[in-house]
């Protein structure tokens, strides 16, 4: 490897190959960029805005950014962990993220990102929006309350199921996620809860019905380590990993 | 439905059965139905293969496309800051009184809605509306009344007094741009006598830049363009215009659309391109017959068409495309997304249009003043262009002037030139500040009037509104941080998020209820919006408040609550649920603040 293919992030080298994005090779070094729209499995998006940095001076994006030899890159100075805390906190503020009720506690994306940031209120006015539920699927329940918008499902469906079962639709603070299907009920779709779509959720707005609470509370994904160490939900889904530690030391 | 069914068998085989297609479908059943009716979208998506889901996302994400009917006529005001400042919001009331609408609710019988929609471009003759597209300037309590009539009448649109329809150019200041006309034609000559490489070496000794307001190098991006290899490169025109305040665009389509067209044709011809778009904003729909016309015009002489001009494999043509009311196609890949029949979401860039844009293809796509530039630097030279404007700036730059004056309109002048002046010939007095760029650009003040209009000082799109020393200012940064919520396509958190944040502490100012502590956080989400929003609405939504809280911080600060903090929640707001319930409405059902 030529020192040309290495970009500095918080002091280090990383090395990246031609046509590499910033997050891929920084993942890939096992460095944590914070991120949720993005899935390294799947081509960047661009859409949270939480893997901000801060690029030889100039906040950029780092998951569709490609990587090059002259990048000094900031990662974690308080300037960037502020912007970052402040998007997650407008996340929070936009929907109805009550953690303590949600089955997705303690694996959801959304708040271990936001722990790894160290946000301790959501800071900005609630909308609290009205926001319903779809349960009309058989086997899936949709919670608009806790959506984020981060299209993972749109992207999965459409390109790896090929069922475009989701979409976002309307724009500005009025876009919303809806589905295909005549009546408008994700009942009426094609989605199945096989499909990677249905699995690819960061947070806990696409989830299995008739499982509850199988992993208790304090066990799960990010209760004992940290999302920098853990990874993805998504990741952790796809390896088939338990959803606890597997370290009961930790 | 039998005749919607054959209405859009016509339609698919004018205008195409493929997905890139499908905006200008909707656009067309729109016109026709004033919505488009489930039955259409269903039919579509059989036609062109596509989940219904995708065009019903689409018809959300454009404001003139509805999926209920709005009525037989559909009336909206123009809601620019100038408009208001001429009583639009008066008109509108005094019309829906007069009609017994709510604003933006279809009366019960179909004859009618009456709503509010972004800048239409008219603000040198406002205040102004469109009913089913047409326009209508100059409006009074006359014109008010006789629209009543008319509508309860059912008199179709277009038999309504032609004066009604009367749009000015309104020219007030030629300079080397509009007062140098040439042959149709002529620019393509000079590309056929001289080459391609020494056209573009003209440009780029001309110093053109693009007169969007960017200001890239036009040269280069040709360049660039031209030097992709692909199956195919595309000219586009960006004739989306929806800056508020800018209407320059409006007039060089109707007074000098030949030369537009003859600048993308000079463009094709350089880059190797066969198939050009001019996208066309919702808004300026009364202009497209003209355009088409010309158009045909140009196909007629040769000047379009198979074998320009005689030069074999010359082929070139030019397609009107029809936005939707969306600001953010404005901005050039949303447009491109657009003009492929989607959602106008701004691209991830790298790659940028010109090495990847209209179906991946490198793509030119340049605003109209930009190719009049270009065809008349062809015919005149370099030189004769860069004898005006200033060393980083050459040649000229129109302006679309608008509110406190008493001569709007469209001023040309060399680029340089200072605030002062431009004030001073259009007829301003007492002038408090002069928003220039439109909502995203810069509120300058009297103690900077002294600057130029350049790309190295105040760079514009030609947008330039002037308030007088009698306008709450306030109220324009609370019309701009409205158009921005509504205007925002919702793709990044910073923008659709923070830019309704942001506007909702400005209502909070407004209203008199906001804190030090609300400026405060004004700042901190423009901060958050301008570093990390994902396109430049989102980063200059900012603008409006972040300029006037640091040159005008009066406006705020007056309206302040004198106390360090003053929640956001509102008690009696929060009974509303329980008054429902009880059905009371009563004094006592309401909690009272003292102001």
């Amino acid at each position: 490897m030529s020192t040309k293919n290495t970009f500095r992030l918080d002091g280090k080298d990383i090395p990246f190959e031609d046509g590499e994005t910033v997050m891929d090779a920084a993942l890939k070094a096992g460095e944590y960029i914070p991120h949720l729209c993005h899935n390294p499995d799947y081509p960047p998006h661009g859409s949270c805005r939480v893997c901000v940095v801060d690029v030889n001076g100039r906040h950029m994006c780092s998951c569709t950014l490609p990587a090059s030899g002259n990048m000094d890159i900031d990662n974690s100075s308080e300037a960037i962990v502020d912007k970052r805390r402040a998007l997650l906190q407008m996340l929070f503020v936009e929907g109805n993220h009550t953690c303590p009720a949600c089955e997705k506690s303690g694996a959801c994306q959304l708040q271990a990102v936001a722990y790894s940031t160290r946000m301790l209120s959501p800071h900005f006015t609630h909308f609290f929006p009205k926001r319903s539920i779809d349960a009309s699927h058989p086997e899936v329940v949709f919670y608009f309350n806790r959506c984020i918008l981060c299209g993972l499902c749109v992207r999965v469906s459409r390109d790896v199921d090929k069922k475009s079962v989701f979409a976002i639709s309307g724009r500005g603070i009025d876009s919303k996620l809806v589905f295909n299907s005549l009546s408008g009920k994700l009942g009426d779709s094609e989605l199945a809860a096989t499909d990677e779509a249905a699995s690819v959720c960061p947070v806990g707005a696409i989830l299995p019905k008739f499982v509850g609470y199988e992993v208790p509370i304090g066990e799960r994904l990010y209760d004992t380590k940290p999302i920098s160490v853990v990874g993805d939900v998504a990741a952790n889904h796809h390896a088939k990993r338990p959803l606890v530690s597997d370290d009961p030391n930790e | 439905m039998k005749n919607l069914e054959s209405f859009i068998d016509e339609l698919l085989s004018r205008i195409g059965n493929s997905p890139d297609r499908l905006l200008q479908l909707l656009c067309e059943i729109q016109y026709r139905y004033s919505h488009i009716p489930a039955e259409a979208v269903k039919l579509l998506a059989d036609q062109l293969r596509t989940p219904p889901v995708q065009i019903l996302t689409v018809i959300d994400f454009y404001a003139f496309l509805h999926r209920k009917a709005r009525g037989k006529y559909d009336i909206l005001f123009s809601d620019n800051i100038t408009d208001r400042m001429l009583g639009n919001i008066r008109l509108l009331n005094s019309l829906c009184k007069k009609l017994g609408v709510k604003p933006g609710v279809p009366r019960s019988d179909g004859q009618v809605t009456v709503g509010l929609t972004s800048c239409t471009g008219i603000c040198d003759q406002g205040p102004a509306l469109l009913v089913n597209g047409m326009v209508i300037s100059r409006l009074t309590d006359q014109r008010i009344h006789r629209i009543v009539g008319l509508v309860e009448a059912g008199i179709p649109v277009s038999n309504w007094p032609q004066q009604f329809f009367v749009v000015d150019d309104n020219i007030q200041r030629q300079d080397k741009l509009l007062s140098h006309g040439i042959i149709s034609g002529s620019a393509i000559d000079a590309l056929l006598v001289k080459g391609g490489d020494a056209l573009l070496g003209w440009l780029d000794q001309s110093g053109l830049r693009g007169r969007g307001g960017a200001g890239f190098k036009t040269a280069t991006k040709w360049r660039y363009c031209r030097d992709t290899p692909a199956e195919e490169h595309y000219v586009v025109c960006n004739a989306d215009e929806g800056e508020p305040g800018t209407f320059k665009d409006r007039v060089l389509l109707n007074k000098y659309a030949d030369c537009v067209f003859e600048g993308m044709t000079l463009c094709a011809g350089i880059i190797g391109a066969k198939r050009g778009f001019l996208y066309l904003r919702g808004e300026y729909l009364y202009l497209r017959e003209a355009l088409q016309e010309k158009l045909q015009k140009r196909r007629d002489t040769n000047l379009l068409g198979k074998d320009i001009l005689g030069r074999q494999g010359f082929d070139f043509d030019i397609e009107i495309h029809m936005g939707a009311g969306a600001y953010i196609c404005g901005e050039e890949s949303a447009l491109i997304e657009s003009l492929e029949g989607k959602r106008g979401i701004p691209r991830n860039r790298p790659p940028f249009p010109v090495t990847s844009g209209y179906q991946n293809q490198p793509t030119v796509v340049n605003n109209v003043e930009t190719f009049v530039a270009t065809a008349r630097i062809a015919v005149f030279g370099a030189d004769w262009f860069r004898s005006a404007g200033t060393e980083e700036s050459s040649g000229t730059k129109l302006l679309s002037i608008s509110g406190d004056c008493a001569r709007p309109g469209i001023y040309e002048y060399p680029y340089g030139v200072s605030i002062r002046q431009v004030l001073e010939d259009c007829g301003a007095s007492d002038t408090q500040a002069v928003q220039i760029s439109g909502a995203a650009g810069a509120t300058i003040p009297p103690q900077e009037f002294y600057r130029k209009i350049a790309f190295e000082d105040i760079p514009t799109g030609g947008s330039f509104m002037i308030f007088n020393q009698q306008r709450d200012l306030l109220e324009m940064v609370q019309n701009f941080s409205r158009f921005f919520c509504h205007e925002s396509c919702g793709f990044c958190t910073p923008c659709r998020v923070g830019g309704t944040l942001m506007s909702n502490l400005v209502e909070k100012v407004m209203v008199g209820h906001a804190t030090s502590y609300d400026i405060q956080e004004m700042q901190n989400i423009g901060l958050i919006m301008q570093k990390t929003a994902h396109c430049g609405l989102g980063s200059t939504a900012p603008n409006p408040v972040l300029d006037t809280l640091n040159k005008f911080p009066g406006i705020y600060s007056e309206r302040l609550l004198n106390r360090s903090y003053e929640p956001a929640f509102d008690l009696d707001a929060a009974l509303e649920t329980s008054r429902h319930l009880t059905g009371r409405d009563d004094e006592g059902a309401h909690i009272r603040y003292e102001k």
